[in-house]
Parts: C-alpha cells; sequence; structure tokens
C-alpha cells in the first residue's frame, strides 16, 4: 500500500521545520529520521523507559506515544535546543559536574524532563529529585548522580537566576498538596 | 515497534468528528492523549484502519467544578484536572487518585476521559468514576446518551460505548458533606501498574462512621464497588475497627493470578489496603479540602 503522506508542521527548537510524513510515522522518528536530529533517543517505543521524552509547547512528553501529524502546529524542544557545548543548560552542567550519566543513552530524555521540572519546581528537596526523575530509566548510574545533579542543577540556576534560559513554559498552576 | 499503517483525520469541531467516527464505524478508533493506545498501535496489538485525532477539539478541554460536582471534557488532560484547585475542592479524590496514574510526563498527555473509555481494569480513574457514582456522557452522530459508571464498564478494555460513539465527558459527582476520601495502590514499581488498588470513601454523621465504600483496580475485570459499612457502622472514626472492614473485603473479592501476583497475595492486599485506606480517608473527613488546596 502507498501510503498518503500528510504535511507536518513544527517549530523545532525555535525553528519553523516541515516534514511530509505518513500518519503513522511517530514524532520521535519524525525528529530522528526526517529532521536529523538524533539527540532524542529511543529506548522502549511504549512510553516507559523516558528516553525519547522533548517538550512538547514546554511540557515534556513521550515523543514515541505521539503520532508527528498530531504534534502539528505545536513547538517542540529537544535535547538539541537546550544549550550548545560552548552554552550549556544548568542541567547540563550539573550532569557534567556530578557525574550524572555513564552511557549517555538515556541521558536526553533526563535533560529534558529536569528542565522542564525545574522550572516548576526551583527548589526541590532530595525526594522530590527523585519523583521527578521516576519516570525515566537509567541502567548505568543508580540514579544517585542523576539525582545530585537535579538539586545541582537547581542550584546553578539560582545562581544564574538573572540569566536563566527560558524555555518557553508558562508559569505553574501552583497546586498544594493536601497533607 | 511501529503502528502499522493507518488513515488519520483531525477533524476542527466535535461534530465533524462524530460524522467522522460514524463513517469509519469499527474501523475507527478515536485518539485523545494517545497515552495508552499508542503502545498498543506501536506493539501492534491494535491497528485500526482509522484514527479520529480529537486533540484539535479545544472545546472538549475543560474542568468544571460546581457543587454538586466535576466535569471533565474529553481533551482535559490528566495533569489539568491533577491541577485543578476547584475541581480539588469539590471532589478531591481526583487529585488523590491522579497522583498514582503512571508519571507526570504521561499526565501531561494522557486525558481522564481517554483512560475511562479506555477501561483497563487496573486503571485508577475507572475506580473513581466507580466509586463517585460519576456518568460518561457519550455522544454520537445520531444521538447523546449518559451512562452511569455502574453500566459502562462491561469487561477488560471494554466498555458499553459503541463505533461511532465518543466518550464526550465524564461527570465525577462531590461525596455528601462529612466525607473523606483517599487512592492507595501497590505497584512493583511507583508509576506503573497497581497490583492491587482502591479508591475509598467514609462519611460521618453526628461523629460516627455513616458509610464506608472502596473501589477497587486490579482485583477484577471492572472497578469493583464494596460498600463496607457493616463492619464499622456506628463507630467512632478514630477506633474503628478498619481491619474487621479489610476482612470483609478480603472475603468478597476474586482475583486473579499474574505474573506480578497470585490471587491470595492480591487478596491479601485488599485487606491491608482497605484498613489502611479507610482509616486514611476517615482522618480526612473533618478537613475543609477548600481551605487545603
Amino acid at each position: 500500500m502507498t501510503e498518503e503522506l500528510h504535511e507536518v508542521r513544527l517549530v523545532v527548537n525555535g525553528v519553523p521545520r516541515e516534514a511530509h510524513v505518513p500518519a503513522r510515522r511517530l514524532l520521535s522518528d519524525v525528529l530522528r529520521h526526517d529532521l536529523r536530529l538524533t539527540g532524542t533517543h529511543v529506548g522502549c517505543e511504549h512510553g516507559v523507559c523516558g528516553a525519547c521524552t522533548v517538550l512538547l509547547d514546554g511540557e515534556p512528553v513521550r515523543s514515541c506515544l505521539l503520532l508527528a501529524v498530531t504534534a502539528g502546529g505545536h513547538e517542540v524542544t529537544t535535547v538539541e535546543g537546550l544549550g550548545t557545548p560552548e552554552d550549556m543548560h544548568p542541567v547540563q552542567r550539573a550532569f557534567r559536574e556530578c557525574h550524572g550519566l555513564q552511557c549517555g543513552f538515556c541521558t536526553p530524555g533526563f535533560l529534558t524532563t529536569i528542565a522542564a521540572y525545574l522550572e516548576d519546581h526551583p527548589e526541590p528537596t532530595e525526594a522530590e529529585a527523585r519523583e521527578a526523575i521516576s519516570g525515566n530509566l537509567c541502567r548505568c548510574t543508580g540514579y544517585q548522580n542523576i539525582v545530585a545533579s537535579v538539586l545541582r542543577a537547581a542550584e546553578i540556576t539560582r545562581e544564574l537566576s538573572a540569566g536563566g534560559r527560558p524555555i518557553g513554559r508558562p508559569p505553574a498552576d501552583k497546586s498544594e498538596d493536601e497533607s | 515497534m511501529k503502528p502499522s499503517p493507518l488513515h488519520w483525520t483531525a477533524p476542527a469541531s466535535l461534530d465533524e468528528a462524530l460524522t467522522e467516527l460514524a463513517r469509519v464505524g469499527d474501523e475507527g478508533k478515536v485518539l485523545a492523549g494517545g497515552q495508552s493506545l499508542l503502545p498498543l498501535l506501536n506493539m501492534r496489538l491494535a491497528a485500526p484502519a482509522y484514527l479520529v485525532d480529537i486533540n484539535r477539539l479545544a472545546e472538549l478541554a475543560y474542568v468544571r467544578a460546581d457543587d454538586s460536582g466535576v466535569r471533565v471534557g474529553a481533551l482535559a488532560r490528566h495533569a489539568a484536572v491533577e491541577r485543578d484547585a476547584g475541581a480539588y475542592a469539590v471532589q478531591p479524590l481526583l487529585r488523590q487518585a491522579l497522583r498514582l496514574v503512571a508519571h507526570p510526563v504521561i499526565r501531561n498527555r494522557g486525558t481522564t476521559v481517554g483512560s475511562i473509555a479506555h477501561a483497563d481494569p487496573s486503571g485508577e480513574m475507572t475506580a473513581v468514576l466507580a466509586l463517585t457514582g460519576g456518568t460518561v456522557h457519550v455522544a454520537s452522530a445520531a444521538c447523546r446518551r449518559d451512562v452511569a459508571a455502574a453500566d459502562f464498564f462491561s469487561g477488560p478494555l471494554e466498555s458499553s460505548l459503541a463505533y461511532g460513539e465518543l466518550a464526550e465527558a465524564a461527570t465525577f459527582p462531590a461525596f455528601t458533606p462529612g466525607s473523606g476520601s483517599t487512592f492507595v495502590e501497590v505497584a512493583r514499581r511507583h508509576g506503573d501498574y497497581a497490583v492491587c488498588g482502591l479508591a475509598a470513601v467514609v462519611t460521618l454523621a453526628d461523629g460516627v462512621v455513616a458509610s464506608a465504600r472502596a473501589a477497587y483496580v486490579s482485583v477484577a475485570p471492572t472497578p469493583l464497588v464494596l460498600d463496607l459499612t457493616d463492619a464499622v457502622r456506628g463507630a467512632d472514626p478514630a477506633t474503628a475497627d478498619w481491619a474487621a472492614a479489610g476482612e470483609l473485603a478480603g472475603g468478597v473479592v476474586d482475583p486473579e493470578a499474574d505474573i506480578h501476583a497470585t490471587a491470595d497475595y492480591r487478596r491479601h492486599l485488599v485487606r491491608v489496603l482497605t484498613a489502611r485506606a479507610l482509616a486514611e480517608a476517615a482522618g480526612r473527613t473533618g478537613k475543609s479540602t477548600t481551605a487545603a488546596a
């Protein structure tokens, strides 16, 4: 069967992009194959591992659980959009300082997830940091250094507070625990 | 690990979506948040010929709360329902349960009505709908109908939705004044499917227990609602024999074994978690959620 192609327009890392893809193509595959942005990694392809997490209009989502055609018209931020080797995002700096990665496969998903989390929760406790990364799997680190990286990233962000990098997320609707 | 070929449409209005659903009939599937459907498509456990994508129907992305309850539109994401202060004030069980639904990143996309329509027997929101005595508002090109929670779930991953129908919204009524609620579960990993879980509500009248009820996930093919009042009626909530209510529940459930847990272990969890949940719910009967929200 010849598949019908759909035109998908996205703003990826601030740059308007378009692709002509079958409806069944996942956002993760459009990013990697069509747009050649291979920073987004694909692990399980059913939403469990978190490696493919990107920001959709500033909110972290699994790009393997999103059809690219559904994402059309929206803004996507991938790990490539967080920072560059010369100008790293605070979360990337923290991962380097704290040895928050080993093989690096899961890292893009952690970076995007944590970057968005810290926008809403600038001063997490260690327990909150653990909760924040609970949807991402890492098979190397044992998580200790990733938790340390979350806390260090929050610290770096505070240090840089005047020059912090906005990543397009609107202020959070504050909601408190009932207990 | 990729979906099979499919036709996709993204209607711009509810009427258009219903027309399309009527047209594609039993070959069609509604795509909302996709956090359960996309894994099924990726693993090719489902291969619908047509997907009707409702993600552009902004008119269905609402959470409306009034004194009587909370109405949630088909495109309201879990995260939006969880954060909604008005919804929490009227029906706190929504937020109490949503915190156990997968992970925050999944809740950013997944929809509350979608997870009810998916009818997974381990889905927390099915139990919330059942315990609150909620209603699913169903729309099709031909008509509108309301389905009570008790009639909605017909089996694992099966609901009374017919082809061509869309679960347009769900209503979760408020509990009667003097009620406290909670949701507790045990899962292999935090955020994973519950091995056993329950929503619980305790209602006091004149300072003593007037009603104690619970709705269970992962122990029956559909959310199981049990009235456990007989074990604790008239008791002081501080000293009530919640373990007796747990025993009562454990004697009624008939769970199945799978690779995660034996039937006996699940029954044990029903006993223990019921006692724990009812005690916790009873402790919240006096608290105004509005003040805490």
